[in-house]
């Protein structure tokens, strides 16, 4: 009528006047099918260094089991997505985790797992790096010593949803 | 055998090298001079009625405005023939950080050595392979010294500045929202 027709080809018309999208088709705006797809197949790298590295070992087996949120252990920097730094960083190992890092293909997320990888935690000692943050951009922060598998679950949780909320990522023009 | 024969044994075969006996919740040590501790310890493992033949731990300890000479060399060792134990200790002065190495006795004295002379700075001479063994080869100063700082020292490793400066030289290229 006064309104401006769209033509889109294959529209199936299913009533006088009511023009529908034939099935198996779907809009979507590029993020948000590319964000649901990184998130929904997110392969953590692991660095296991200390006591959380138990707990991150037991979240990923039956009983909490990471699997069915898409979550595979992968242990090579470069098919991997996400770090999951889990223990005490000392200053001699920290140069090895940067490089793990730099190995990593874009897009690429950081979780520091515990007080240690947080902050250094009780260690203010000479050997012990006063959180992995000082060299390495950390997306998420799970704090507790060790975290409880709910709390690590919680903290990926909250990575997905970063993730889901992200822009125009994919672009080379970013 | 009882803690206190064994160190009664030991004062009776080298009169000259022990210089005192403690003891403490039925836990014998026996100080010795550092000079002849290869000879003390290689006593130990073959006197048939004594047998040492396991090295439980070595340790270092610093015994800064505590006692005259500030540092000891600890040996504790454990029969598994005979299930008793001694504990063996050295005095180290600070003027001469330097002891025989006990790894002709006890081959597993190689790393706790290595760890001792890591923490403490104690060299021990005849060592097969005398370096630092936790700390990066290029650390400076020895930590668990009583008069090293807890943080460390006020310089950084450079190891570690290199991945400070790294990770600031890269952040340009992070993703941001």
């Amino acid at each position: 009528m006064g309104l401006i027709e769209i033509s889109v080809p294959g529209l199936v018309e299913v009533e006088e006047g009511t023009k529908v999208l034939p099935p198996n088709v779907i809009l979507t705006s590029i993020d948000k099918v590319v964000n649901w797809s990184r998130l929904s197949s997110l392969w953590p790298m692991t660095f296991g260094l200390a006591c959380c590295a138990i707990e991150m070992m037991t979240t990923g087996s039956s009983h909490y089991d990471l699997d069915r949120m898409g979550i595979i252990f992968r242990a090579s920097p470069r098919q991997a997505d996400c770090l999951i730094v889990a223990g005490t960083v000392t200053k001699k190992i920290a140069s090895v985790i940067r490089r793990v890092y730099d190995q990593m293909a874009e897009p690429r997320y950081v979780i520091a797992m515990g007080s240690c990888a947080c902050t250094g935690n009780i260690y203010n000692v000479y050997s012990v790096v006063q959180g992995v943050d000082t060299f390495l951009p950390v997306d998420v922060y799970i704090p507790g010593c060790p975290p409880r598998p709910e709390a690590f679950i919680d903290g990926i949780i909250k990575l997905q949803g970063k993730m889901r909320r992200e822009q125009f990522r994919w672009s080379h023009w970013r | 055998m009882e803690p206190q024969e064994i160190a009664e044994k030991i004062k009776e075969r080298f009169p000259d090298e022990v210089i005192d006996i403690t003891s403490f919740r039925d836990q014998v040590s026996v100080i010795a001079r550092k000079e002849r501790i290869v000879d003390i310890c290689r006593y130990l493992y073959d006197d048939p009625h004594l047998h040492f033949d396991f090295l439980v731990d070595l340790c270092g300890v610093d015994y800064l405005d505590k006692k005259v000479p500030r540092f000891e060399v600890v040996y504790h060792l454990y029969s598994i023939k005979y299930r008793h134990r001694i504990r063996l200790k050295a005095q180290v002065p600070e003027d001469n950080l330097r002891i025989d190495t006990v790894t002709s006795v006890w081959a597993g004295a190689n790393w706790h050595e290595r760890e001792c002379f890591d923490m403490y700075g104690i060299v021990f001479r005849g060592h097969p392979d005398m370096r630092r063994i936790l700390m990066p080869e290029d650390w400076e100063g020895y930590p668990l010294r009583k008069d090293y700082p807890v943080t460390g020292p006020e310089k950084e490793w450079p190891g570690f500045q290199e991945v400070l400066d790294k990770a600031k030289a890269f952040r340009e290229f992070e993703w941001k929202e």
